[in-house]
């Protein structure tokens, strides 16, 4: 039990990365395909929009997944990711580019500068997610060994299982983003882009179901044991979940019910990530499993510790973040600074700041510097904190009043804000 | 198979030195950014805190300006730091499959920080004309927090690495792990983060006010540039010379937990009483050639003592020892430069409490133009110290870095892909700084109508 549960938390890291930065990865094919004039400037303008605010959060679930996942089967880690290198390079590669096009964007100017990092964008965009689905291929189709880049380097993610689950995955994110971008703009009141969403979410969705139906035909002949176990054996319930989420969604969002075609196209694409796992239970990796692979209790002990108490700072934090973004506003906004302020800053230096600042200095050196105990350099550094922060807060205020006063008569006040 | 759940056997790997430059190369692009992520964001807020005290809207112009800063070195920090996460198994599989179950959890609790701050960096971004002013500064005090304890995390794994414990080695197997212990019960850790947490801030302090001294001698200078100039130059001035005192301290860490790496760091072949220091030169042949010798220096400096015996290279074999020239060169290098930032840093400090104003001298702002970049290569530098001087050990003196490496082909191409990404990504992120710094808001009259 206490073995399978980092795993447990691994999917769940993995199914939402699926899901939240699938939509992502979707939103930059949708700026790919958006073609060229005004119209397809305000697609690309509503994919970035709705992601800017949240990619950063959303894609750190992969980090997540990893960093649980190396504390907790160490060995299939290193298996993984010598055998998988050349794909999972790709990814990183592809990740490294759109946070790049996220950061540049902020300082285009020009359309052309825009066209270009969009393009970038759009690239990576499709290149992660098919990357990262081939490795979801390579290991569910037994390829990759235990041991140190045991497995072959190309045929074990170039192969027809790890190809389809990589076409499946941009599929899948390009399905998920245009049912996102569909509630998006129908929460905004735009209702030509929530029409343009609309069809796209419709099309991606019959496109992405029948690549999955089509595929099974593909796992009978590559993958027979993964085939076997999820159309006969425990995994069957989760492919029946997905294809009745899969269905739903498009009910939904044909009725232009986008907000729950959300919630059920993530279960779609949850069951699948069930199913995978379901169907190689308990094995992680041939002839490996994962009583074998786990670490050492205390290690899991602290682990589970660690994420359970993580979650329970991380979610309410993830909440307010959602709600501000999908709601846009969560408080009412008073621009402006504070009821009291105007406060004038004192020209002078304080004494009392700067003789308790020179005291925390010498204090620091003759705690951290001459003396030798544990528990006096722990002092010490405390007081040389002191020394920093009281010193700062002596000497900024007035540097800065005194330049005010020096300076008013100039016209040179600031304009304006963003 | 149960052989194998705990280890995956060592490889022989032609490209090594490749494998260890393509993790070095991917350190020194993410480093200044933490440098950044831990500090900058601190600056911001007082900044806005200014706002709401007083009013005034040139801190809150100045507030957000920052934060356009912050959210574009954020989201590089994300993708370098994702990068070294896939790099632990890219490159490293080894180390990663025995001494997960050891120091993984360090990188756990790291995502949740990483997560956190991510969470309120998006919050604080979006929430700029969303929330009232008090909730948002309020949201900002969660980064600071998650940039420290972020660093905290990562670094007590690098402590680890340098000072392992909370396992033992049995057979090849690593049995008997407290993770807690190997993490936080560990007395290398605490200089070495308090180390890099200050020099954080002397980084992206002078980083910061070199950008707007940059300014000041083309003649930007009014009370805009000022305020911006004297906040981080404050910060530091006050860090820089405490950082030589905890600089003191972590030497005579490493003078008693790594002997060796301290050996190499001042040249020292053989062990020696009331051992001198060398200042400059080039280490050959067991001695440090064209240095400036000051004798008893380094038994005083590392000991407090004026005959302790300082252990040479000589106490193990020649193969367990690490490159000395690149050791000794970049201990200098810091060093060197963290003095000049520190003097710097008082001659600020005097100039401020005596004559009660910000220098004058163009020559002070040169100095600081300088200080900017200088202050990065120093923490480079740093980094290239401790982590050059633990070979030839990845886990020291358990498990030698060779034994860590992949048995993947092909290190070479990925090392070029990435030197190429990043050469771009830097251009880009220059790019997209002097633009933040030149379109909007600008007060500068030359800049007007840009």
């Amino acid at each position: 039990m206490l073995k399978a549960l980092p795993l447990v938390f691994c999917l769940a890291g993995l199914a939402l990365y699926t899901v939240l930065a699938g939509a992502d990865f979707g939103a930059g094919f949708w700026q790919l395909v958006a073609g060229r004039g005004s119209y397809a400037e305000r697609v690309r303008e509503q994919a970035h929009r709705s992601m800017a605010p949240v990619w950063e959060a959303n894609h750190v679930w992969l980090i997540f997944v990893l960093t649980v996942f190396w504390t907790a089967y160490p060995t299939v880690f290193g298996s993984i990711f010598s055998t998988l290198s050349v794909p999972l390079f790709i990814a990183a590669v592809g990740i490294i580019l759109r946070g790049a096009a996220y950061a540049l964007r902020s300082g285009t100017q020009k359309p052309l500068e825009l066209r270009s990092i969009d393009m970038l964008f759009s690239i990576a965009s499709l290149l992660t997610p098919f990357a990262l689905g081939a490795c979801a291929g390579a290991i569910a189709s037994e390829r990759v060994p235990a041991g140190n880049a045991v497995g072959d380097m190309f045929s074990s993610w170039l192969n027809p299982t790890s190809i389809l689950v990589g076409v499946l995955a941009v599929a899948t994110s390009a399905y998920l983003a245009a049912v996102y971008l569909a509630a998006d703009a129908a929460r905004l009141g735009d209702p030509e882009l929530e029409r343009a969403f609309r069809a796209r979410a419709l099309g991606s969705g019959l496109i992405t179901g029948a690549i999955a139906l089509g595929g099974l035909a593909v796992l009978h002949s590559d993958a027979h044991s993964l085939y076997h176990q999820l159309v006969a054996g425990d995994a069957l319930s989760t492919l029946i979940a997905s294809i009745l989420a899969g269905s739903a969604t498009l009910a939904l969002v044909f009725a232009r019910r986008f907000e729950p075609a959300r919630y059920s196209a993530a279960l779609a694409v949850s069951a699948i990530v069930a199913g995978w796992a379901l169907a190689r239970w308990p094995t992680l990796l041939p002839g490996l499993t994962v009583q074998q692979a786990a670490a050492p209790h205390d290690t899991l002990v602290t682990l589970v510790v660690a994420v359970l108490a993580g979650g329970a700072i991380l979610f309410p934090s993830l909440a307010l973040l959602f709600r501000l973004a999908l709601t846009g506003r969560f408080d009412h906004a008073q621009a402006g600074p504070t009821r009291g302020a105007g406060r004038v800053l004192s020209a002078s230096i304080p004494r009392l700041r700067s003789r308790v600042a020179v005291a925390c200095l010498i204090a620091g050196v003759g705690l951290l510097n001459v003396a030798e105990a544990g528990w006096a350099h722990a002092l010490g550094v405390a007081s040389l904190f002191g020394f920093i922060v009281i010193g700062f807060l002596a000497l900024v205020p007035g540097t800065l009043s005194r330049e005010e006063a020096l300076t008013r008569p100039e016209p040179d006040e600031p304009r304006g804000s963003t | 198979m149960s052989a194998l759940a705990t280890a995956l056997a060592p490889v022989h790997q032609q490209y090594l030195v490749e494998a260890r430059q393509m993790q070095a190369l991917s350190f020194v692009a993410h480093i200044p950014l933490v440098a950044f992520g831990i500090s900058f964001p601190a600056m911001v807020l007082f900044v806005e805190w200014l706002y709401l005290r007083t009013g005034d809207p040139l801190y809150g112009t100045l507030a957000r300006r920052w934060t356009r800063v912050v959210v574009a070195l954020f989201a590089v920090g994300v993708i370098t730091g994702t990068l070294l996460s896939f790099e632990m198994g890219l490159l490293w599989p080894n180390f990663t499959a025995r001494f997960g179950s050891v120091f993984g959890l360090g990188f756990a609790i790291e995502g949740f920080s990483f997560f956190m701050e991510a969470i309120f960096i998006g919050i604080y971004v979006y929430g700029w004309d969303r929330l009232s002013p008090r909730a948002h500064l309020a949201s900002g005090i969660p980064i600071i927090i998650t940039g420290f304890t972020g660093s905290w995390m990562v670094i007590s794994v690098n402590a680890w690495m340098n000072h392992p414990g909370g396992f033992q080695l049995r057979a090849g197997k690593v049995v008997d792990v407290h993770p807690l212990n190997a993490l936080f019960g560990n007395s290398y850790l605490w200089h070495e983060l308090v180390h890099m947490y200050i020099a954080g801030y002397i980084v992206s302090g002078f980083v910061v006010a070199a950008m707007y001294a940059f300014g000041r001698l083309r003649g930007r200078w009014g009370r805009y540039e000022r305020t911006a100039l004297a906040i981080p130059l404050t910060i530091a001035a006050l860090a820089a010379p405490v950082q030589v005192l905890i600089g003191d301290w972590a030497a005579r860490d490493v003078a008693t937990t790594q002997p060796v790496k301290l050996a190499a760091i001042e040249g020292l072949a053989k062990t020696t009483r009331g051992a001198p220091e060398h200042l400059l030169g080039w280490y050959t042949e067991g001695q440090v050639k064209y240095g400036i010798e000051i004798p008893h220096a380094l038994s005083l400096l590392a000991f407090h003592s004026w005959n302790a015996k300082v252990q040479g290279l000589d106490v193990v074999p020649p193969a367990q020892r690490p490159p000395v020239n690149i050791v000794r060169i970049a201990f200098q290098t810091m060093v060197g430069i963290g003095t000049l930032l520190a003097l710097l840093g008082l001659g600020f400090l005097f100039v401020r409490i005596r004559r009660k104003r910000l220098p004058e001298s163009a020559w002070f702002y040169r100095a600081v133009v300088l200080a900017g970049p200088l202050a990065v290569v120093a923490l480079i530098a740093g980094w290239v110290t401790t982590e050059v001087g633990r070979q030839p050990w990845v886990v020291y003196r358990v498990m030698p870095t060779a034994d860590a490496v992949t048995g993947a082909s092909g290190i070479p191409v990925g090392y070029a892909t990435l030197a190429v990404v990043y050469v771009l990504l830097a251009c880009g992120v220059a790019w997209v700084l002097r633009r933040l710094s030149r379109a909007p808001l600008d007060i500068a009259p030359d800049q007007q109508g840009v």
